[in-house]
């Protein structure tokens, strides 16, 4: 039999009151605008012990049991996960164990140099993965899709037009942005011009960063908003 | 006496107690949201593209959906989840759900809560649809599932042995799905899925983020994402072309379209306050030059 996956909150009175929590802990957020307050304090700690708690019990549930403990004594996981207990022991996994373990010496002061050992596989693997992924995707790939060519035959006129001005903006911005951030040269004269049109080019990409910021503040607050409405009103909106 | 007067209204102006900003801002976005103020807003190439991608699939493509949010930015990525799902569904592909985040299983429960289960009750667990949770490791997750997915997944969220899902039986790893979708709000999502899956792999990725990271993920369209949805506005677009092409949709797919109402009430305020608190900054800057 395959199990489906559950509900959040099974039962309306669960609901409800998971429902009316939210809508007081979201008002007792909102009571900072006004001023500090004990109910603002309150409810500031309550999420941060929530989210500490609850990133605990998901990654020890969702990574230590099924990616370490499930594969280094399946025959134990009967009843957490029936479905690796035939599963051979993997061996290989004492080694993340090990690390893992190492990594709470930071714990104690006398052995705590044990866990830059830990420390060093786990930023040497980041530093190993990202270089070659950022230099493709970051870097090489960008310079590729900056250089594209200004006319495509078959396009209408119009478009073409519409392409050249793109691809004229697109490196020009690039360029003079990049002259704006060489030091190496006094920036005077045409040289200095470019730089000047490069931190025009840097205004108008931080003014469209600064316009989305302010459309996703906006978003949030209307979501919590239409939270608190339907909280009140009892219907949807 | 006129430049007294004059001096005083700017005074006023430049020390309003910014709680009023915050009361006109709450009135901008309570008022639309009562009276069910709504935009259309037509969906932008970027937007299209990615509809377009999923229009044009074969019936039964695979498509991963992956939450890498969690409930703090839901009202902008949980649209966009909504909208994706129901035009993969509606075209008969079959949709694998994953999560880079923690947070991102309880965002896939709702969608399966909310729509799958409500707009798509044929669909078969298993067979059409299959909620796969949360895996740790971020971008290092996504380097092993491109060349093993099954290390990782080796059950789904309940603890069914994958081996025994039929939708599973065709996957070994992410080359095996035709389209990535990462819905995202920062480390690790889209950008991620982008790098260490669609590039590498040569995998179609698409997204939709957060507004604050949208400006980061647009330089990668269309060369290395086929298109992408960015903030409540992507999410709105996306339904909006869904509804044209689908319009039984029109009633349900249009949480994103109802919160743009107060997006737009919102920017003219905000708007309103940039022009006056420029007026009132050039007003004073020419009255210091005047009495200097």
């Amino acid at each position: 039999m395959i199990l489906d996956a559950q509900p959040i909150l099974s039962s309306p009175l669960a609901n409800a009151v998971g429902v009316w929590i939210a809508s007081l802990l979201t008002l007792m957020i909102f009571s900072f605008l006004y001023k500090d307050n004990p109910f603002y304090k309150f409810a500031e700690h309550l999420f941060v012990g929530v989210s500490a708690a609850y990133w605990m019990c998901v990654g020890f549930w969702t990574t230590l049991i099924p990616n370490m403990i499930a594969r280094l004594w399946p025959s134990h996981m009967g009843g957490v996960l029936p479905a690796v207990v035939g599963n051979q022991r993997e061996w290989g996994y004492v080694i993340p164990l090990v690390l893992g373990l190492i990594l709470l010496t930071r714990l104690v002061t006398r052995i705590a140099w044990l866990s830059r050992w830990a420390m060093g596989f786990v930023i040497g693997f980041a530093a190993g993965t990202n270089f070659t992924r950022y230099l493709q995707s970051d870097f090489v790939s960008q310079i590729h899709s900056t250089m594209v060519p200004i006319y495509e035959p078959g396009a209408t006129t119009a478009a073409t037009i519409g392409n050249i001005f793109s691809q004229i903006v697109i490196v020009g911005g690039v360029v003079s942005a990049l002259i704006y951030f060489y030091f190496s040269k006094e920036h005077k004269g045409i040289f200095g011009r470019t730089a000047r049109v490069g931190i025009w080019v840097l205004m108008a990409a931080f003014g469209a960063s600064f316009g989305y910021t302010v459309m996703a503040r906006i978003s949030l607050l209307t979501g919590r908003m239409g939270f608190i409405i339907q909280w009140i009103s009892g219907s949807s909106w | 006496m006129a430049d007294r007067q004059e001096v005083t209204i700017i005074e006023r102006l430049g020390t309003v107690d910014r709680r009023y900003v915050f009361l006109l801002i709450a009135v901008a976005v309570i008022i639309p949201l009562i009276v069910h103020y709504t935009t259309a807003i037509p969906t932008s190439a970027i937007v299209q593209s990615l509809f377009d991608k999923i229009e044009s699939m074969p019936p039964g493509s695979k498509i991963l959906i992956s939450f890498d949010y969690g409930p703090s930015t839901e009202p902008e990525n949980q649209p966009m989840a909504n909208a994706v799902t129901r035009h993969a569904l509606e075209k008969g592909h079959r949709i694998y759900l994953v999560a880079l985040w923690a947070t991102g299983p309880r965002q896939s429960q709702k969608l399966i809560d909310d729509v799958i289960k409500v707009e798509f009750p044929d669909k078969v667990y298993g067979v059409d649809w299959i909620h796969l949770g949360y895996k740790a490791g971020n971008q290092g997750l996504i380097n092993t599932l491109l060349s093993d997915f099954r290390t990782m997944y080796t059950t789904d969220i309940s603890g069914n042995a994958i081996d025994g899902l039929p939708m599973m039986k065709d996957i070994h790893t992410l080359r095996d799905f035709d389209l990535i979708i990462g819905l995202g709000s920062g480390f690790p999502g889209t950008k991620e899925w982008i790098q260490f899956a669609g590039d590498p792999g040569d995998i179609p990725v698409g997204g939709g983020t957060t507004a604050v990271m949208a400006p980061l993920l647009y330089p990668y369209y269309p060369k290395q994402m086929v298109g992408f949805m960015g903030g409540l506005q992507g999410a709105a677009e996306y339904e909006y072309a869904l509804v044209k092409i689908y319009p039984k949709y029109a009633m349900r797919s249009r949480i994103a379209s109802t919160t743009m109402g107060p997006q737009v009430t919102a920017h003219l305020v905000i708007v309103g306050f940039i022009i006056l608190g420029n007026i009132t900054f050039l007003i004073e800057k020419r009255r210091k030059r005047k009495y200097r």
